[in-house]
């Protein structure tokens, strides 16, 4: 491919103390693709999303958005880069104190003299495109279910219309329609706002709708990627058992060695 | 022995690694008062929550801690015919000493906990991380505002506090221990000197600082769970008040004249 990739990651390595969680992560990203990253719980996957835009600082590998490195660039560049990012957490992580507008809008109010009623207007706009009642805008997150806390979270993410946006589990915990409906946000958020998406997803019939790509970490590396399309024949056992969900295979044997390392950090 | 050693200089090395980074942490969010954007609303709303809200502690304990100490000064001060002094042994040790301490100690249980276990919270649901990626310095938006507003609030709360504590001398001394009250009062102002007072509000100011420190640093980098969050609450309740009673010795040894 001649064009630079949008994202490219390689032997990105990040460990916590003795838990070797990302052991050379090479991956890149197309301009205007949906990435999806699958794998077992606890493999890392959130501890790579977050290094994508800054949260974790790997401890050694080159991270480089548009061509340009942005590992060891300093803060200013940090908060730059991270203009051009939104993103959502597994949890929501919703500003507790805050209304859901004043959630939604936060960035748009703090980066642009915004008044009230217009940051109203697009919070409700926002929310009701995702299957939300607009009246939900001026209840807080504690009052809202975990599903209603997801939604607003993505209204969040892209309501200033970032170029790269990335998603942790937005579809877990929500029932199939409005997990539908997310999905169906994903792929607008890339044919209308050309946006470059990256997705963690378990749910593998939403894999399956949103991903141009699909790239699956295993034991710290990015043990195969490829087409969406290509994954059921992948070829690897642990990307076969994983897709087609099933109880015997690799992933399963490896269980008992990989919790104590886990049980050390917790 | 070899063992012993060994663990006196790695509660050493520790204790100066804590120190480094508390100072850099305090630097930064210092830093970050002075430049743009302001957080005004996050301001006022740490300004109410410690100045304000904290005034029915700090009076009650002020209070009584003026009354019993009219008691005890007539007790001690009896013995060698000196009650006349209990008016300006009263209000020298509240404005010196007890308004600024007992108000810092009230202070920093129930505004450095809050802090910690609000900002702990934040750090364990990732909304610290979220801050982050809306572009907001998380301790320019978290932390500086509660840095200015407990250095603001504590001295304005501990003026509020030796007000009514030198009350409870008055009401005790007057009503229990007989003293005529307009004798009492001309006592009470007779000896105090401006730099009394000054003095405790430059204690205050200081011990604001720190409870919203220690509040913010443990908030800040809490632990993971529950379990974390709660680890931080009390290690900034117990570090902001022996932060305190160190700061106090420290700052009326600058003060002290003999
Ligand atoms: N801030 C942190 N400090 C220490 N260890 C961490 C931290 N964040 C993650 N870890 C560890 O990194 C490992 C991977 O965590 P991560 O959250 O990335 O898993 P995941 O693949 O997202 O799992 P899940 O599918 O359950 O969300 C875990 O062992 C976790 O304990
Ligand atoms: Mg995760």
């Amino acid at each position: 491919m001649a064009v630079t990739p949008k994202i490219e990651l390689s032997s990105v390595t990040k460990s916590f103390d003795a838990n070797h969680v990302l052991k050379g992560i090479n991956l890149t990203v197309a301009p205007q693709e949906s990435l999806v990253i699958i794998g077992t719980s606890g493999c890392g996957k959130s501890v790579l999303m977050k290094c994508l835009n800054g949260l974790i600082t790997p401890d050694q590998g080159s991270i480089k958005i548009d061509g340009q490195e942005i590992l060891g660039q300093g803060r200013a560049a940090l908060e730059d880069l991270r203009r051009r990012f939104g993103m959502t957490f597994q949890f929501g992580a919703l500003f507790d104190s805050l209304s859901i507008w004043e959630n939604v809008t936060f960035r748009l109010r703090h980066q642009q003299a915004l008044d009230k009623s217009d940051a109203r207007d697009i919070a409700a706009q926002t929310i009701t495109q995702l299957g939300l009642a607009a009246s939900v805008i001026d209840q807080y997150p504690a009052e809202l279910s975990g599903g209603m806390q997801k939604r607003v979270a993505l209204a969040r993410a892209i309501v200033d219309k970032p170029e790269i946006l990335l998603f942790d589990e937005p579809t877990s915990g929500l029932d199939p329609i409005t997990g539908g409906v997310i999905d169906r946000l994903i792929i607008d958020a890339r044919e209308r706002l050309g946006a470059t998406t990256v997705t963690i997803s378990h749910d593998m019939a939403s894999v399956r709708r949103i991903a141009d790509k699909v790239a699956m970490v295993h034991n710290g590396v990015i043990i195969w990627a490829g087409p969406a399309e290509a994954m059921n024949d992948s070829g690897v056992p642990e990307v076969h058992q994983f897709v087609h969900g099933l109880a015997e295979g690799p992933l399963t044997n490896e269980k008992p060695a990989a919790s104590p390392a886990k049980m050390a950090t917790s | 022995m070899h063992g012993f050693v060994q663990n006196i200089g790695r509660t050493a090395l520790n204790f100066l690694a804590a120190f480094g980074r508390i100072t850099l942490f305090s630097v930064t969010a210092v830093r970050w008062i002075f430049t743009p954007p302001y957080y005004w609303q996050q301001l006022l709303r740490q300004i109410i929550d410690i100045g304000y809200f904290s005034l029915p502690v700090v009076g009650l304990t002020t209070l009584f801690s003026g009354m019993v100490l009219a008691l005890q000064s007539y007790t001690g001060f009896a013995r060698f015919s000196a009650e006349d002094t209990v008016a300006t042994v009263v209000v020298l040790s509240v404005t010196r000493e007890l308004g600024p301490v007992l108000a810092g100690l009230m202070v920093a249980g129930r505004i450095g906990a809050s802090m910690a276990a609000e900002i702990g919270t934040m750090r364990v649901t990732d909304q610290i991380d979220a801050l982050d990626t809306l572009s907001t310095r998380p301790i320019q938006y978290l932390v500086a505002p509660r840095l200015l507003a407990g250095t603001i609030c504590l001295p304005f709360l501990v003026l509020v506090g030796d007000v009514i504590g030198v009350f409870g001398g008055y009401l005790v001394g007057v009503y229990r221990l007989g003293f005529n009250p307009s004798i009492y009062l001309a006592r009470t102002l007779e000896y105090l000197e401006v730099s009394d007072v000054t003095l405790g509000l430059v204690k205050a100011a200081v011990f604001g600082f720190l409870i919203a420190l220690m509040g913010c640093y443990h908030g800040y980098h809490s632990g993971r769970g529950a379990q974390g969050v709660g680890r931080a609450t009390t290690n900034a309740v117990v570090s902001a008040s022996i932060l305190i009673l160190i700061a106090n010795y420290i700052v009326t040894t600058m003060f002290f004249e003999g």
